[in-house]
């Protein structure tokens, strides 16, 4: 076991654990949002960064290992400056709203107006690397762009995108070997794309939907959800989840059906489930059309259902 | 893994450039078939010949097109997103159409208010603003080219030919260039050259850089055989004993390195020579590999040896063609000579070395990321710990060091780390090369022992072009920090430099007088690190950004800058940052404001 002090509390942890996982044992949640259970730590966003007694530079809890005699401090004023900045650079630039960083914001007391007024949308697709236009100082320059919906089954608005590295490592190694996206660009005008941002059609894309999974900022979304809310219709409210095990293979993976107003609108898998890590196919994530257009079972008579489905009319045709 | 490629086919002269790099196709003539590639983990393990593969693909038609890039996948095995975010990250690569001869110009600090705006506005009337295809040639704005001992600079990639670099260019220069002339272009300045006194550079304009007799004949190659006679053990005591320090900006000691790779568990293990100088202002490692190759060939060989390494890098900055390719000719000199290879000197020992060369990224000089270039992957620097000693070059045990760090190897192995240490300070140790450039009689690299003052090193250059004081100098570059008059009597030694806080950082030395313009100066910084932030990490992608907008505010509207916002801004890139890029991006801005160079809150 290794021994360490978070806070001036001591605490044990197994060798190889992280400081967040020694910090979680002590009950001292960190904020994160690069980091996740299924994946491998790409420590880039550094809101959870810790001061480490002896060590120049504050370091990231997430993926730092705890070493013998480390002394911890998670709210020092400089963890507290630099988290503070970290979420004022990220809501200045990028659309939080759906990140779920408000409380955070604001215990850091961060104040992203101060950099002036937003930048407007622009084209970010294939900037140039080391080449930028000379700003005037006057707006803060964004990454608000439009919103890529090139297929049925999620759309991409990476307005809201942090370049967290989330959805590269469950699309390449960290769970579905496709490689369809990467970081694309250099500095501030790096993007999440495909070869030559090519529309997820013509990618390697197999339409997994892990990259969803794992986005913390909803710049990956269901299409359901994205139409849902652009019409005003989302309701977290007024959904019900419910864990069922997918129908299509013997794996047995767990689901969460995502289902309001007797509709699924969204699938996600457990991070706890053994099997999938969270982690589903194009079949779990995207494969549930076939019970909506069934209708109601519950309810619908069999000979109805069925005659909607023929295209014979009858009141179980969507 | 099972690949998906794009409908797009190289030409066969795109072909030929990148089998030049990756090896015939299979079943050639006739290539692969385009269907077919030889896959799995052999085709992976050549990911390493990526970004060669992608140079000579930009090199062949002046661009990366959706063909080469495809073809490179296949013959490599790389997903094309995957290539394609590597092939985006350098400044020197287009993945987009663009005029096959382009010139890249400086307008970075040494050259920019001493010929380079001139330049400029020249090129903007001959052939319109930057990008713009006047007849297949074009020309762009480039961050330091490390020529600024003679502004200003300009670099030419060229489709076809090797790339070139000229020094002091003129309009005219750079429109013969673009049209075709091939006429030699200035060499470096080493005002000393030939002065006797001179350790790192004694052979620097003296002996034939293409030579192996000359070097010889010059006293190259007496280390070798002398660290093979001495045994790794003792080469790393006495690099102990000479208290050598890394000279890339870091000031780490040499020895602590060599010593953790030779005592490494793991048997592969890699040294790798650091040449990516990028440092605005400095220019040192280049002069050091145009005028003495051999010396960097013979102390990577002598590093390898040590610490039980078969192969070595040096990874040469992308603007330094003749630098790569004086070091390519070395090497092959060395290799004849049984200096490098399968049995160094006739023994039983192995080591080589490959050029690699960067294409246009500060970041990779920062040596985590150089080494994720070399794999093949983007140049983002790793989270250190682990550190490139255990988990290094292809994950294995590396030394890392620069080049003039591994230039003073030499005499230390000839005449041990006691009389290497008898020069200089108790705690700096040795020579040094300082990079002069700005406003000085004479700009270049020299050579002095450690501990002279700033002001001597003027001296030793002329003094400033008008006889005055220096308004400014800009210490260790676009990393490093300004400093008054009031320094000139500094001691450049690593722990006078700490005491005052600042930084010799990579030894440029840049003097201004009044007539610098020192809020668009420091601006340019800022712009800098906008540009070479990797942007992998949040405090140092956004905060390059909202830096220079802090800048651009104060410039554009007149009012003094918001120095607490800068300041804010300042802690979390150094607090917070992964590397050192994102540490130092302040640095400088910040000095400028502390010594009243730009009106401040």
């Amino acid at each position: 076991m290794i021994s360490l002090t978070i806070d001036g509390v001591a605490v044990e942890v197994a060798e190889g654990a992280s400081l967040l996982d020694a910090c979680r044992a002590v009950a001292r949640e960190q904020p994160t949002l690069c980091h996740a259970e299924n994946l491998t730590p790409a420590n880039a966003c550094r809101v959870c960064v810790v001061e480490l007694e002896g060590s120049r530079a504050l370091v990231p809890a997430c993926s730092r290992e705890a070493e013998d005699g480390m002394v911890v401090a998670t709210d020092s004023e400089r963890v507290r400056h630099s988290r503070r900045m970290v979420l004022e650079f990220l809501a200045s630039s990028t659309d939080l709203s759906l990140a779920g960083v408000d409380a955070w914001l604001e215990d850091y007391a961060a104040d992203p107006g101060r950099y002036g007024p937003p930048a407007e949308a622009s084209a970010r697709d294939g900037r140039r690397p080391g080449h930028h236009p000379v700003p005037d100082g006057m707006r803060a320059e964004t990454v608000a762009q439009d919103v890529k919906v090139d297929n049925d089954l999620y759309v991409r608005d990476y307005s809201r995108c942090i370049l967290c590295y989330k959805c590269v490592d469950a699309c390449g190694v960290d769970a579905q070997n496709t490689f369809a996206i990467t970081v694309a660009g250099r500095g501030f005008d790096a993007t999440i794309s495909t070869e030559f941002a090519v529309a997820l059609t013509a990618s390697a894309c197999v339409y997994c939907g892990n990259c969803i999974g794992v986005c913390p900022t909803g710049a990956l979304m269901f299409r359901s959800e994205h139409e849902l809310r652009a019409a005003g219709l989302w309701d977290e409210d007024a959904q019900s989840v419910t864990r069922t095990v997918c129908s299509y293979c013997g794996v047995g993976c767990n689901l969460e059906l995502h289902v309001q107003e007797n509709r699924i609108v969204k699938v996600t898998s457990p991070m706890d489930d053994d099997i999938t890590s969270g982690h589903l196919c194009i079949k779990g994530r995207f494969g549930y059309d076939y019970v909506q257009e069934l209708g109601d079972l519950a309810t619908t008579p069999i000979d109805e259902v069925l005659a909607g489905v023929r295209g014979e009319g009858g009141t179980a045709a969507r | 893994m099972d690949l998906r490629f794009l409908d797009a086919e190289a030409s066969p002269e795109e072909r030929d450039a990148i089998d030049a790099v990756v090896g015939p196709a299979e079943g050639s003539p006739g290539g692969p078939g385009l269907r077919v590639v030889r896959g799995g983990g052999e085709a992976r393990s050549r990911r390493h010949l990526l970004l060669p593969a992608l140079q000579a693909a930009q090199n062949r038609i002046g661009w990366i097109s959706r063909g080469a890039l495809d073809y490179i996948c296949r013959r490599l095995s790389v997903p094309p997103a995957d290539a394609y975010g590597v092939a985006t990250f350098y400044g020197l690569l287009s993945v987009e159409e663009r005029p096959p001869r382009v010139a890249h110009v400086c307008d970075d600090v040494a050259c920019r208010g001493f010929g380079a705006a001139d330049l400029i506005a020249g090129l903007e009337a001959e052939l319109g603003p930057a990008g713009t295809d006047g007849g297949g040639i074009s020309w762009m704005p480039s961050p330091c080219l490390g020529r600024c001992d003679r502004p200003p600079a300009v670099f030419f990639q060229l489709a076809g030919e090797n790339d070139r670099a000229r020094s002091a260019a003129t309009v005219a220069d750079v429109l013969a260039v673009l049209a075709g002339d091939t006429s030699p272009l200035l060499g470096a300045a080493v005002p000393q050259a030939g002065d006797p006194a001179l350790r790192l550079l004694r052979r620097v304009g003296v002996a034939d850089p293409t030579s192996l007799d000359a070097y010889r004949a010059h006293g190259g190659y007496e280390a070798l055989p002398r660290a093979m006679e001495l045994g790794s053990a003792r080469i790393i005591d006495e690099l102990e004993t000479s208290g050598l320090r890394g000279r890339g900006g870091a000031a780490f000691p040499a020895a602590v390195k060599w010593r953790a790779v030779a005592g490494a568990d793991e048997r592969e293990r890699y040294v790798i020579c650091n040449a990516d100088e990028s440092e605005p202002g400095t220019f040192k490692d280049r002069v050091l590999m145009e005028g003495d190759p051999f010396a960097v060939v013979e102390s990577l060989t002598i590093a390898g040896f040590a610490v039980g390494a078969r192969r070595g890098y040096i990874y040469v900055r992308g603007e330094y063609p003749l630098a790569a390719s004086r070091l390519v000719g070395a090497i092959e000199a060395a290799r004849r000579g049984r200096l490098l290879g399968p049995s160094l000197l006739g023994s039983a020992v192995e080591f080589d070395i490959d050029v690699r060369r960067g294409a246009g990224a500060y970041i990779c000089g920062e040596e985590t990321a150089l080494m994720n270039s070399i794999e093949g992957h983007r140049g983002e620097p790793r989270n250190k710990p682990p550190f490139p000693t255990s988990h290094g070059l292809f994950g294995k045990p590396t030394v890392v060091n620069n080049v003039e760090t591994l230039a003073n190897v030499l005499d230390i192995v000839t005449s041990g780390g006691r009389a290497f240490a008898a020069t200089g300070t108790d705690r700096t140790t040795g020579t040094r090369l300082f990079c002069l450039s700005g406003a000085v009689a004479r700009g270049g690299v020299y050579e002095v022992a450690s501990g002279t003052t700033l002001g001597e090193l003027i001296e030793t250059g002329g003094g400033t072009r008008d006889g005055g004081e220096p308004a400014a100098i800009l210490l260790g570059g676009a990393a490093g920090s300004f400093v008054g008059p009031d320094a000139l009597a500094m001691p450049l030694s690593f722990e006078a430099a700490a005491d005052r806080g600042v930084s010799l950082g990579s030894g440029a030395v840049v003097v201004f007088d009044a007539a610098a313009d020192f809020g668009d100066l420091v601006r340019r910084i800022a712009a800098f690190f906008r540009d070479e932030s990797c942007g992998q990490c949040v405090p140092c992608r956004v905060g390059t950004v909202r830096q220079e907008e802090l800048f651009a505010r104060h410039l554009a509207s007149g009012e003094p800058l918001d120095a607490g916002l800068l300041s804010d801004i300042s802690r979390v890139m150094s607090d917070a940052s992964i590397c050192g890029l994102g540490h130092t991006a302040s640095g400088a801005v910040e000095s400028a404001v502390a010594l009243g160079l730009v009106e401040a809150t």
